[in-house]
């Protein structure tokens, strides 16, 4: 039997889902205790429990001094952050998108211009946006704006030029003026492509989230990682970043779900 | 006093002429059916009717108005796919031939509730009312065909264009959706354009068959030249519309 043929039944699927997961975790617990054996106040490896003991104290302990969690505080200040900087993004990358797929006159305005901003690296721009915004809220939120826009507004433009044609000549036979053509062909279209867009720009808005606050802040998760690593307190790193993939992954499947039971006719994806 | 009237219309893309020196003129109510090799010109030249494209030459006036440059209300099309909108239920394309025009292409309260009885009035029309909320993306090929006609009727055009809408079609679905066009032309008394590749759909439905081909052949350069009407048959009574006058006309004789 050809091996493009050979498919899984139902509980190997979930084994073989599970077994990478399984695997890089005996492999850590192995690589830490080879270490810990070695040398018991190893600090590069800790153990599986010390992780698990310091995310139990992370998530429960308040701080010293202000009695605040401050896990819980980072979270939602990055949350904030990288919700309004994707909130932004999409909401433009949306109205800009069909404005250039749909309107010829925006598109020769437009499209060209975009696809040159989009070369431009956003980290470059980070320094600007510091002194140009300062180092509050404003800067942090601007980066992922910049980072994920000329994407969204790419994506978007071309999936509305790919719209068939026969629909929209369809809509104006029927009477449709441009704006209802946008509103009631277009957008609902598109829409399934944007939460795609989305969750594409997902880890490119984390990433620029993360790089400002390193850089720059005085609460969050990625400012908190860069933090502790001066004191190269792993357990709380591995802790932060292993919560940073559960918050991304919990993300990507809200906006799957959410595609799937708004969008029941658009086809299925990944 | 003629409906349509096509006059010396050329349309070329480029510098390649498709189809050049057209003239017809169309009364109010005729099926007109059109026939032609692959890539002659056909779906063209419905284009130019919609208005989707206009020509470089010549212009087409429907009931004396001056040559449209968009597609508008007095003109539906069935084309041969993506006719219906995927997003929108079966009942809410209907709907939606009515609804589109106004200021959010939406109906809102009581005309909505109204809209939808008529929508499903249409619907048990084309046999589709036991569909009428699922998605397009789940009927088949001929049940959507149906829809697509429903849909542009619901907007009551005054032409309607169809290019090829039973190409997909299996031969058994084609003759039940041919005795659903005529019904409805006969309830309608719309003027249809339909290009087709069956000649004997193309005389069985039309009351005149339009060939489209290219007149002159340049054997060097076949693109040189386009294509343009080289035939218009009465197809009325299956093409023999003159035999039965005759006949009618000596049985009268006869009898005075
Ligand atoms: N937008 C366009 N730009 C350039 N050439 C075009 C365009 N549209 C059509 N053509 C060309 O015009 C010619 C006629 O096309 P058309 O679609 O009208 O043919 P048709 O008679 O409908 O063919 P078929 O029976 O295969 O549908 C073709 O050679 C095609 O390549
Ligand atoms: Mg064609």
């Amino acid at each position: 039997m050809r091996a493009i043929n050979i498919k899984p039944s139902r509980p190997l699927a979930v084994f073989l889902t599970v077994l990478p997961f399984v695997l890089v975790f005996i492999a850590y617990a192995i690589g830490s205790d080879i270490r810990l054996t070695a040398n018991p106040s190893d600090k590069l490896l800790p153990a599986p429990s010390t992780i698990w003991d310091t995310a139990v104290r992370l998530t429960t302990e308040g701080d010293r001094r202000s009695g605040r969690i401050l896990f819980w505080h980072d979270t939602w200040a990055s949350l904030k952050r990288l919700a309004l900087g994707i909130g932004i993004s999409a909401s433009l990358g949306l109205v800009i998108g069909l404005m250039i797929g749909l309107l010829p006159l925006a598109r020769s305005f437009l499209a060209q211009f975009v696809a040159v901003l989009s070369m431009i690296p956003p980290l470059a721009l980070l320094p600007i946006l510091f002194i140009v915004f300062g180092l509050g809220e404003l800067s942090k939120v601007v980066l992922i704006v910049i980072g994920t826009l000329p994407f969204i507004i790419r994506d978007l433009s071309q999936r509305t030029i790919e719209v068939p044609q026969e629909l929209l000549v369809k809509a104006q036979t029927l009477g449709a003026s441009s704006w209802v053509i946008t509103l009631r062909v277009a957008l609902p279209q598109v829409m399934p492509r944007l939460i795609q867009a989305v969750r594409l720009s997902l880890g490119p808005a984390w990433l620029f989230l993360i790089a400002a606050e390193a850089i720059a802040a005085d609460l969050g998760l990625g400012y908190r990682i860069f933090l502790v690593r001066r004191y190269l307190a792993m357990d709380v790193i591995l802790t932060y970043v292993i919560w940073i993939t559960i918050l991304a992954f919990l993300m990507d499947w809200t906006l799957r779900a959410m595609s799937r039971k708004l969008f029941p006719w658009a086809e299925e994806g990944l | 006093m003629s409906f349509v009237t096509v006059t010396d219309v050329f349309q070329s893309y480029g510098r390649r002429p498709i189809i050049e020196q057209v003239n017809v003129s169309v009364d109010e109510g005729e099926f007109i059916s059109i026939v032609g090799a692959s890539g002659c010109g056909k779906s063209t030249f419905l284009r130019l009717l919609l208005a989707q494209e206009n020509p470089t030459r010549g212009e087409v006036r429907i009931a004396g108005a001056p040559p449209a440059v968009e597609p508008g209300l007095d003109r539906g099309v069935v084309f041969q796919r993506y006719s219906v909108f995927p997003h929108m239920t079966v009942r809410e394309n209907v709907v939606a031939g009515e609804s589109l025009r106004r200021p959010w292409g939406r109906f809102f309260g009581a005309d909505l509730k109204a809209a939808r009885t008529r929508a499903d009035e249409t619907l048990a029309r084309c046999g589709l009312d036991h569909v009428a909320d699922q998605y397009p993306a789940t009927l088949s090929g001929g049940m959507q065909q149906r829809l697509a006609i429903g849909q542009a009727l619901a907007a009551k055009p005054r032409i309607l264009l169809l290019d090829e809408p039973f190409g997909a079609l299996d031969p058994g679905t084609r003759l039940a959706m041919h005795d659903f066009l005529r019904d409805l032309r006969a309830e309608t008394g719309m003027t249809v354009f339909m290009v087709t590749h069956d000649l004997e759909e193309a005389f069985k439905l039309g009351d005149r068959v339009l060939v489209f081909d290219k007149p002159r052949w340049d054997p060097q350069d076949p693109s040189l030249n386009g294509a343009t009407i080289t035939y218009d048959f009465d197809a009325r009574d299956g093409g023999i519309p003159f035999q039965t006058l005759k006949e009618d006309t000596h049985v009268l004789q006869d009898n005075g």
